[in-house]
């Protein structure tokens, strides 16, 4: 039953996808399972069919050139033509630390440190870092004192406190490099897969966002005192906060001269004025200011040149004279 | 969130969290074979059929699970959940009910939500057992299978062109670049014999000689054979696909380079501001250093200063 006699002619009409190793022949019409007089013939059919059309992958795939290994023929497959879809998202690229932004504005590169160095304290080779290190705290048995020095401060405790805040600051930095990264939806693999609560990615980004309590708060606070009287007499909802903001959005300065506050308004006045009249002012001349006045004088002459050129010539049909320029010459 | 923030104790957890991570290049899909609160015999052969031809690179689940019902908005999620814990993107579901007997579910994943589901009715099945053939045929594990996919309603009937993208990436197994000849042993025939059903075999290849340097192919067929009845299913949504779809090469997309027939390659380059201002300045700017021709010049002068007094 196994043996089917081959069809060693090549399917005049299939498609043949190398990259996925798939023939595929639309033209092939298969009687239908009921039509089909019993199963075994409708198998009989497939299996001559499929012998044909792997015949047809084998050409293709046999025709490649192959490369000799130890275990048999290896051929290079071209991509597929059927594409299929990713399981996940392309891996995003991490942002750069502020540490690294810095580096690279400064132009400070990486040096490789030695894994091991010389220790004087101990003469002998410790790790650079890590665990039993060169300069190790535990290796210093005397800390010499300084004019400096405060009575009643135990040096050696000083040198641990110290440690451990470098350690904390260390944290924390690395805690705000990646909530900037996490902002921008870039945190290193084993944190994302190992963060339950994080959404895997973006591609819930098509779902609407569910609105804040903040931004929830201040809409109810804005719709609130959108009222002649600023909300003053409206029934207030269960729970709702009085407006940060009440009343006064502007502070005017009082007219009347005084002490204290009564002189900052004319102050404020006189400031204003000065650099206004002053003569030799910081900068009498806008440069940004002047050159774009510049540039539109410098367009609109041009404009006028051109206009007039296109009017000397005198097939094309004139659709818009310019006004000034026509009376003038009236 | 930074409270949210937890990291891998060990380095080996760390290491196996990292094989979940999202690839550039993917090579292989992880599949997961699970099934609901009733089954049939038949059923149960099938999943494990469907395991033994994909033992290498899938997971199957033994217990029965209560609420997973796919096409169901909500119904979902323990699906997601599972697909998420396992790492795995293909997922096929049996279940067996009056109203849908034999049923399967055959669905794809994205980022570990559903991407597409296609879900068929099982009928006609002869499983692997059933089939009595020269053991020495038996196509080995997780080699690169052959497809060949029959019939004009692959192409016209809008549930079985997507079937058959289902199919294919169910069985392809590895993604790879290269292949072995010698390792080519097996093929999946799938015939479309009406609008709605496919019928698909697995067979052994036999590579025998020809005289030439191609084989001559032949079939020996090894079982599982079995028609899929396509019920229902769901297309991806376009977004999600068009994400889906995109390449490495998408990833770092050749910009400002066009290729001309005449001219070749061409390139736009622009120069962004150079901030000459916050320039780290070194001890060896080139433009700090004397140079060469006036050093010579230098010393050349101080020599013959030195020669004339004489």
């Amino acid at each position: 039953m196994a043996e089917v006699p081959a069809v060693v002619a090549a399917a005049s009409s299939c498609e043949v996808d190398l990259g996925n190793l798939m023939a595929y022949d639309p033209s092939h019409h298969v009687v239908s399972a009921a039509a089909a007089a019993s199963r075994e013939e409708l198998r009989q059919e497939c299996l001559r069919k499929g012998t044909e059309l792997a015949q047809a992958v084998a050409d293709a795939l046999f025709a490649l050139p192959p490369s000799e290994d130890r275990d048999g023929p290896i051929v290079h497959l071209p991509p597929p033509t059927v594409r299929l879809p990713r399981e996940k998202h392309l891996p995003k690229p991490k942002p750069p630390t502020k540490w690294e932004l810095f580096a690279k504005a400064k132009g400070i590169t990486k040096r490789k440190k030695n894994k091991r160095e010389w220790d004087e304290q101990t003469q002998s080779w410790k790790r650079t870092y890590g665990y039993d290190r060169v300069n190790d705290d535990k290796d210093i048995p005397i800390v010499e004192a300084k004019l400096t020095d405060e009575p009643g401060v135990d040096p050696f405790a000083q040198r641990r406190d110290e440690k451990k805040k470098r350690v904390e600051k260390q944290e924390k930095n690395r805690l705000e490099n990646l909530k900037k990264a996490a902002k921008i939806g870039a945190l290193p693999s084993h944190i994302q897969l190992a963060a339950k609560a994080l959404p895997i990615t973006g591609t819930k980004a098509d779902l609407p966002k569910k609105s804040r309590k903040e931004d929830l708060e201040s809409v109810v606070g804005m719709a609130s005192s959108a009222t002649a009287s600023g909300g003053k007499f409206d029934e207030k909802l269960p729970g709702e906060k009085p407006p940060k903001h009440s009343g006064k959005h502007r502070k005017f300065l009082p007219v009347a001269e005084g002490k204290g506050m009564g002189s900052l308004e004319k102050q404020q006045n006189d400031k204003i004025l000065n650099s206004l009249l002053a003569r030799n002012s910081d900068e009498p001349l806008d440069v940004g200011k002047a050159i774009t006045m510049y540039k539109v004088k410098k367009e609109k002459q041009r404009r006028k040149e051109k206009d007039m050129s296109s009017k000397s010539d005198k097939l094309k049909p004139q659709k818009k004279p310019h006004k000034k320029s026509s009376k003038k010459k009236a | 969130m930074v409270a949210a923030i937890r990291v891998p104790k060990t380095q080996r957890a760390r290491r196996e969290l990292l094989k979940h991570a999202p690839k550039l290049v993917e090579t292989s899909k992880k599949t997961l074979i699970l099934h609901g609160t009733k089954t049939s015999a038949v059923l149960n052969s099938v999943l494990s059929d469907i395991y033994h031809l994909k033992r290498d690179n899938a997971v199957k689940y033994t217990k029965k699970n209560d609420n997973i019902r796919p096409f169901e908005s909500g119904g979902e999620s323990s699906l997601e959940f599972f697909s998420l814990k396992t790492d795995c993107s293909l997922i096929v579901y049996g279940s067996h009910s009056k109203k849908r007997p034999n049923n399967l579910i055959l669905g794809r994943t994205y980022d570990h939500h559903i991407y597409d589901l296609v879900e068929v009715g099982v009928e006609n099945y002869k499983s692997m057992e059933s089939y009595v053939y020269d053991k020495k045929l038996a196509p080995k594990l997780g080699s690169k299978p052959f497809f060949a996919f029959i019939g004009e309603h692959f192409e016209s009937a809008e549930e079985l062109k997507h079937l058959k993208e289902v199919l294919l990436d169910l069985f392809k197994g590895e993604v790879v670049e290269n292949l072995n000849l010698a390792g080519v042993d097996r093929i999946y025939v799938c015939t479309a014999i009406s609008p709605t059903t496919v019928y698909i075999m697995h067979c052994a290849l036999r590579l025998k000689r020809s005289g030439t340097s191609i084989p001559r192919m032949e079939l020996v067929e090894v079982g599982p054979s079995m028609d899929l009845v396509v019920r229902r299913h769901r297309l991806p949504v376009e977004s999600l696909k068009k994400e889906a779809m995109k390449t490495a090469e998408h990833a770092k997309k050749m910009k400002n380079v066009t290729k001309d027939p005449v001219k070749g390659k061409l390139g736009k380059v622009y120069m962004p501001d150079q901030q000459v201002g916050k320039l780290t300045l070194s001890n060896d700017v080139k433009g700090l250093k004397r140079e060469r021709r006036e050093a010579k010049k230098n010393n050349e002068d101080s020599k013959k200063q030195k020669v004339n007094p004489e």
